[in-house]
């Protein structure tokens, strides 16, 4: 009989950061500030 | 058809303020970053990891305006994910990882022995206490005290540094204790953990 090897290609899941990291990133860039201070720069992160 | 808007001006748009924008390229390339990073470290929370921090790169380097590829953003993450996954590696390496399972826990062979912070937070403020009191006592049984105890010193050198007899400083030694449990026992103090 025919087998179709096809059939289980749904069940792989394409790797993918999660929408939570996602929203963490842009978080985390929103609350970053870079202050220069005589050719010096920091960081800034303001929650 | 839909209107895509360039990498490169929506780096130049992230650059300049708009927080949008970095939104934009990080869910236009989340798959294609995340597969690559899966596919060398085949372990999702890691490659959650270290997309993570690939990112973090990102948005500082960007940010400070050290980021100076313009149009090819896509290749420089994927470089920042590459070096971040060696490093992945290269700690692994240094320091394999361990998973527990039914028949062998790793924590029955290794254990911690500093104390937990509760532990610690009370010993220090033994410590602290016994400061307190051993200012109490007279100098020259305190001079021995201090010596023997924070400076482990024998008693031949304390002798030594302090002009008196081995008897003498063992005899100090001792009423220095003996006083330092009277005070203990006048006011009350509790020093035990």
């Amino acid at each position: 009989m025919e087998k179709i090897y096809s059939e289980n290609q749904h069940k792989c899941k394409l790797a993918k950061a999660s929408p939570e990291t996602i929203k963490f990133l842009i978080g985390y860039s929103k609350s970053l500030q870079i202050v220069e201070y005589s050719n010096i720069q920091f960081e800034n992160n303001l929650n | 058809m839909e209107l895509q808007i360039d990498d490169s001006v929506l780096v130049k748009d992230y650059i300049n303020g708009n927080e949008k924008a970095l939104e934009v390229l990080i869910n236009r390339h989340n798959q294609r970053i995340s597969s690559f990073i899966y596919s060398k470290v085949l372990d999702r929370d890691v490659s959650e990891d270290i997309f993570q921090d690939t990112f973090i790169k990102v948005i500082k380097t960007l940010k400070k305006g050290n980021y100076s590829e313009e149009g090819k953003f896509l290749p420089w993450v994927m470089r920042i994910a590459h070096n971040l996954v060696i490093d992945h590696f290269r700690r692994n390496k240094r320091m394999p990882m361990f998973e527990g399972n039914d028949d062998f826990n790793i924590f029955s062979v290794i254990g911690d022995d500093k104390l937990n912070v509760e532990k610690q937070i009370i010993k220090d403020q033994i410590d602290s206490d016994l400061t307190m009191l051993i200012e109490e006592l007279p100098d020259d049984q305190k001079e021995v005290l201090l010596m023997r105890i924070y400076r482990d010193m024998s008693f031949k050198e304390i002798s030594e540094n302090t002009g008196v007899s081995i008897n003498t400083a063992l005899g100090r030694m001792r009423y220095a204790l003996i006083n330092l449990r009277k005070i203990i026992e006048k006011h009350n103090i509790v020093l035990t953990n």
